[in-house]
């Protein structure tokens, strides 16, 4: 199917067996590193946006 | 430790906020306009307000207005926050502003009067596209300018979703709007036939990814957390969620022309892909009802948070249902049926639209620092709102499925049992009624939040310039030991150039093949390009919109085939600037039509549909009888389509007008032997000349080759 479209270019076969390894590997690496991070820096991520930086007295108290 | 003190900028937010609510009550009424016009076609308002003209003014602006909107005033207030700085330059955010609604109110100008490409949702021509181009640039620079100069390290992942959502609209945008200009109000895009529905697809899937998408789960991991006052279920997911969600989006387009003559390959790949997209949809969902853990007790008291899970909810099943359409087999049933209509109205209403009001009521308090003038109104808009929803989905899946199975019911004799396709739209009308009443609870309760959100305003007073202070980023003096996804989520422009790379990849393996490689598309000897005139009358088919309700791709079933004639082949369509294969049959497929009826019976037909097909609910086209064709412009686009490839002889652009003259006269003797009574220079004559055209190429001589 694919590979019979493609087949004219030389060495073609390679190509969707790099995107697979790119693929592969980029989620796998994404994955270690998320659980292996370090739990505090993902807690200090995700507050920012709970921070309060305003300094009028009406921000977040409604 | 030095503070430095500065002032958010709350104006260009209100100023946004009252964009999209105005656009949001325009964009619907238009919407429930077009809705009422299927089951009543005294509705169509003549030449420049008939349905093939008001949907896609309906579409283009509730995406690009009421959402577009809706996504500057969300990004311009949540960013600044998330940087703590105020946005770059006030001078770029005014132009944004005013550029963008210059755009809105050029496109509700352009549309109706019959300018556009014919291309779904990109049907704006060549001079909007540039501006489109340029104002988004502002936006980008602005952007990055604020992200740049922020105040906190780390950024946010809602701001990954505005990165990815800046850089990949930009892409998609300019891809799919390469055209070559005939006149300062007509084009036509460089893409024919195959190739063209394959980037205007993947351009239509990806506007759905990451103008209606990725920009709101922005807003979602943002004004969510905010509203429930606790963080995000689990950043972890978050990651996961952006990196899959980005790289796989851009691969799904194809899911649009399943069964159509796009090879088969890019099919099998825009399916898997798509199939694959559940998994980070989900996770996104996941995150963010989760993120009201422990807080359910709050959402039967805020309303905000109502919006919130239906909006959330909504995003869930439209994620879960779109790669189910996407599978071959149910997108047999699905394709080309309300089934569609449904399905992006979950998506459009539920996610868009609630996470909208949601996001509406909790900042104009916030920046009138007035509480909301009514809680109960607004209760009584969201569920005036849900149940619009309903009450428009639920008719528009069960006129989807009892259309698809009357399409394919066959006779015990072997023989269509619907043969008039006329019965399998009659047969929708009450639930096209019912879902204009869905349409119409959603925008009274749109009408109510406007009052409720008037009075909030006019009660309080807008904090324009909201003081704030914190800490200056110092340059770290030695990069701290850390990982590389810590590193990059520090730095705008290396996450921007990271999220391209991976969005192209998937346009780039799509396009490429289907572009070079000759075999993918086989050509056909005895298709031959259009005649002037019936190129003249292509050109007004696609001015009025008919593919809003008519295919021209016959799908390989026996049940299409039987119905319409031999199945479309991909070689057929090798002239066709722009392609218009359609995505909705409210009316019958028109790519075998040529030869099927006398021209005298598409004369009386574009007068007065009813008189030809009694019970139909097509618009009348009399003005086509009554305005003069253009030929001034004969010349002008043979040229261009001389350049784009087609193959009139050299110097044709000279001849063409006498040609198109002797073709003309042949038809409109016919016409007026027949008692029609029209002169030769008419509108009319092109458009029969183009509907007798249609698919009958392959008819004239046994098949080449493939």
């Amino acid at each position: 199917m694919f590979a019979r479209n493609l087949e004219t270019i030389a060495g073609i076969g390679i190509y969707p067996l790099i995107s697979l390894l790119i693929f592969f590997g980029f989620f796998s690496v994404l994955i270690l590193y998320l659980v292996k991070a370090d739990k505090q820096a993902m807690d200090r991520s995700s507050q920012i946006p709970l921070q309060i930086n305003e300094t009028s007295e009406t921000s977040d108290q409604l | 430790m030095l503070i430095e003190r500065f002032n958010y900028d709350n104006r260009i937010v209100r100023n946004f906020a009252i964009a999209t609510v105005l656009w949001g009550i325009v964009g619907m009424l238009v919407g429930l306009w077009a809705a009422l016009q299927i089951p009543f076609p005294g509705l169509n308002g003549g030449e420049y307000l008939s349905f093939g003209r008001i949907r896609p003014l309906h579409t283009n602006a509730v995406i690009f207005a009421f959402v577009g909107n809706g996504i500057f005033m969300g990004l311009y207030y949540s960013l600044q926050r998330l940087c703590k700085a105020r946005m770059f330059s006030d001078l770029l955010s005014s132009l944004h502003f005013w550029g963008w609604q210059l755009i809105i109110v050029l496109a509700a100008v352009t549309l109706p009067l019959g300018m556009t490409s014919g291309k779904e949702y990109a049907e704006l021509e060549w001079p909007i596209d540039i501006l489109i181009t340029l104002v988004w640039v502002v936006f980008a620079i602005n952007m990055f300018g604020t992200i740049i100069k922020r105040r906190e390290r780390h950024m946010y992942v809602a701001i990954w979703f505005f990165i990815a959502t800046v850089i990949t609209v930009a892409v998609l945008h300019i891809v799919n709007s390469i055209e070559i200009p005939v006149s300062l109000t007509k084009s036509y895009p460089v893409y024919a036939g195959v190739q063209d529905a394959l980037v205007q697809w993947w351009y239509g899937h990806n506007a759905v990814a990451f103008f209606l998408t990725t920009p709101y789960l922005g807003l979602m991991y943002y004004f969510v957390p905010k509203a429930a006052n606790r963080p995000v279920y689990s950043y972890r997911l978050s990651i996961i969620h952006f990196w899959a969600l980005i790289f796989l989006y851009i691969w799904a387009g194809p899911h649009h022309l399943l069964y159509t003559s796009l090879p088969d390959w890019a099919q099998s790949l825009g399916v898997v892909f798509s199939i694959m997209l559940i998994a980070p949809s989900w996770g996104g969902m996941i995150n963010g009802l989760l993120t009201l853990r422990g807080a359910w007790d709050k959402v039967r008291e805020d309303v905000v948070l109502k919006f919130f899970v239906v909006a959330i909810t909504a995003y869930g099943m439209s994620t879960f249902e779109g790669p189910m359409l996407s599978l071959k087999n149910v997108n047999a049933i699905s394709h080309f049926t309300d089934w569609t209509i449904a399905h992006v109205h979950i998506g459009g209403l539920g996610w868009n639209g609630m996470l909208t009001f949601g996001i509406l009521y909790w900042l104009i308090p916030r920046i009138y620092r007035k509480d909301l003038h009514s809680k109960k109104l607004a209760g009584f808009h969201f569920w005036i709102a849900t149940l619009g929803i309903l009450f428009y989905a639920i008719p528009m899946y069960w006129a989807g499925f009892t259309q698809n199975l009357m399409w394919k019911e066959f006779t015990e004799e072997g023989v269509l049992r619907y043969p008039n396709f006329l019965e399998t739209v009659t047969q929708l009308v009450p639930m096209y009624k019912l879902r204009a009443l869905g349409g119409g609870l959603y925008l009274i309760g749109a009408l109510v939040m406007v009052y409720n959100l008037v009075l909030t305003m006019k009660a309080g007073t807008l904090n324009a310039e909201e003081p704030a202070e914190a800490q200056k980023l110092e340059k770290l003096a030695a990069e701290p030991a850390g990982h590389w996804h810590r590193w990059i989520e520090r730095r705008p422009i290396q996450m921007l150039l990271f999220s391209t790379v991976l969005i192209l990849i998937g346009g780039a393996v799509e396009m490429i093949p289907t572009f070079l490689i000759k075999s993918n598309i086989p050509t056909i000897e005895s298709v031959k390009p259009y005649t002037p005139l019936e190129l003249q009358g292509r050109d007004i088919y696609v001015r009025e919109g008919c593919y809003t309700c008519h295919s021209q791709m016959v799908r390989p079933f026996r049940s299409e085939t039987e119905r319409y004639g031999e199945y479309s082949k991909s070689g057929e369509y090798v002239y066709d600037h722009p392609f218009q294969w359609g995505s909705k049959r409210t009316g019958p497929d028109l790519q075998r039509l040529g030869g099927k009826y006398p021209n005298i019976w598409h004369y009386h037909h574009m007068i007065d549909p009813q008189s030809m097909s009694p019970g139909s609910l097509m618009p009348e086209y009399s003005w086509l009888a009554e305005n003069d064709l253009d030929i001034s412009s004969t010349p002008g686009k043979i040229q261009a389509m001389q350049t784009l490839g087609v193959p009139y002889p050299a110097g044709y652009d000279q001849r063409a007008n006498a040609d198109l003259a002797k073709q003309a006269a042949s038809i409109a003797d016919d016409l007026n032997k027949n008692g029609a009574g029209i002169e030769s220079n008419k509108e009319m004559i092109a458009m029969i000349a183009y509907l007798q055209r249609l698919g009958t190429d392959i008819k004239a001589k046994p098949l080449n080759g493939n």
